[in-house]
């Protein structure tokens, strides 16, 4: 079969294949110890957001879902929403993305970069009222919309188990090693399932916490899962979590700043991450533990994440 | 003194007997973030720190002009000025009614 030589397949060949970092000397560990992280600002899109949004998109269009000039529609706190800009722009498809008001500034003029048309939410009602305005608009407009939905598409969490997981299993093994420990957070659910099931089915002790942060003011793409009764997305299995271990938003502030000195610039959701993955590696039970670095700390400078000066 | 509207932003409002919107005294911002704290003392201490300035990703707006640190929460308030406070991130809260139970 022949490449594709398109903008869009070149966009498409970038996304995934990212590189396994070592942190474990850089954040004080010490082997046989091992701490990695999959750095996911090197996407096209700049996050990982790009996996499973390509993936949704190309099953989307395969099945047709697109037909008779429909827009693809979803809810996005951002990293998603730029993906979906970004890669309908290079396919030609037009885009509608509900994004609460607040999302940052650096978010929002990306995805008015690359064409999509921007449906912004109160920021005092939530990212919950983002998503309630995608389904209504769904459910009003089927002949106008395909309602993508990050939150039940199965697509994203088979993209991360295909992809991102399974690039986990190939790294660890080139350095004859595999994960006894995968830290993350709840964002759709996506990157949870799909990575852990797939280190879980190659190595069944797989340990897995998950990283919950406060309700308020929240950290950017996570959601506070921690009380009984709260409410999660469709497609997280939630059986696979061993462990829910809360983070604040100065902690992951924190750690994104000890982060950047080390030269890796990135999101407070990665912070979030690293935070708990230091954690559990300090309460000594796991030997290699793996993380996401989901997006790029450039996507921050408007919220108060770097200090100025 | 005059009476100011505090918009309440969604996961701050259980902490805010479950109004978007109360109502606070004082002649600044700062003034009128203690005086609701004395009414929901729950919430002052997830919009502010231990300075008194606002937390990392915690915004005060009084219209659409930011309050970004203890200075700015000091300075007098105009006429019929509303608070907002907002989260700076766009974090997931978790009501959505299409998905399933932990």
């Amino acid at each position: 079969m022949n490449p594709d030589l398109s903008h869009f397949g070149a966009l498409a060949a970038a996304v995934g294949a990212t590189p396994l970092v070592e942190l474990t000397a850089g954040l004080g560990l010490a082997p046989p110890l091992r701490l990695f992280a999959k750095l996911e600002s090197v996407n096209p899109g700049a996050s990982i957001k790009d996996r499973p949004v390509l993936r949704m998109l190309q099953a989307g269009i395969a099945a047709g879902a697109l037909a008779g000039g429909r827009r693809v529609l979803d809810s996005s706190s951002g990293n998603a929403g730029i993906s979906y800009a970004m890669l309908g722009a290079a396919l030609g498809v037009p885009v509608s993305i509900v994004v609460p008001g607040n999302a940052s500034a650096e978010r929002l003029a990306r995805i008015h970069a690359h064409g999509a048309e921007l449906i912004l939410t109160d920021p005092l009602e939530g990212y919950d009222h983002a998503l309630r305005t995608a389904q209504a608009l769904a459910a009003q407009y089927p002949e106008r919309y395909w309602y993508c939905n990050q939150y039940a598409n199965a697509e994203n969490w088979r993209a991360h188990y295909d992809g991102t997981g399974a690039e986990i299993l190939r790294q660890l093994q080139a350095l004859d090693l595999h994960a006894d420990c995968f830290v993350a957070g709840v964002g759709t659910g996506g990157t949870l399932t799909g990575v852990a099931r797939r280190l879980r089915e190659a190595h069944p002790g797989l340990a897995v916490y998950a990283a919950i942060p406060d309700a308020f003011p929240g950290i950017e793409g996570l959601k506070p899962l921690g009380a009984a009764g709260d409410i999660v997305p469709d497609i997280l299995d939630a059986s696979l979590i061993d462990e829910r271990i809360g983070i604040s938003a100065e902690h992951a502030v924190a750690m994104c700043r000890r982060l950047a000195a080390l030269g890796l610039f990135v999101g407070p959701s990665s912070g979030a991450y690293v935070h708990t993955a230091l954690a559990v590696a300090r309460s000594g039970r796991h030997r290699t533990i793996v993380t996401i670095l989901s997006d790029s700390g450039e996507r921050y400078l408007s919220v108060g994440l770097w200090p100025a000066g | 003194m005059a009476k100011v509207i505090v918009r309440i932003p969604t996961p701050l409002r259980p902490f805010a007997g479950g109004q978007a919107e109360v109502q606070a005294e004082g002649a600044t911002a700062a003034e009128v973030l203690a005086s609701l704290g004395r009414s929901y003392p729950d919430l002052c201490a997830r919009v502010l720190d231990a300075e008194g300035a606002p937390r990392v990703f915690v915004n005060v707006f009084v219209g659409h002009d930011r309050l970004r640190d203890k200075a700015a929460l000091a300075a007098p308030l105009g006429a019929a000025a509303v608070i907002s406070i907002v989260p700076a991130v766009a974090g997931g809260h978790d009501a959505d009614q299409r998905s399933k139970a932990f």
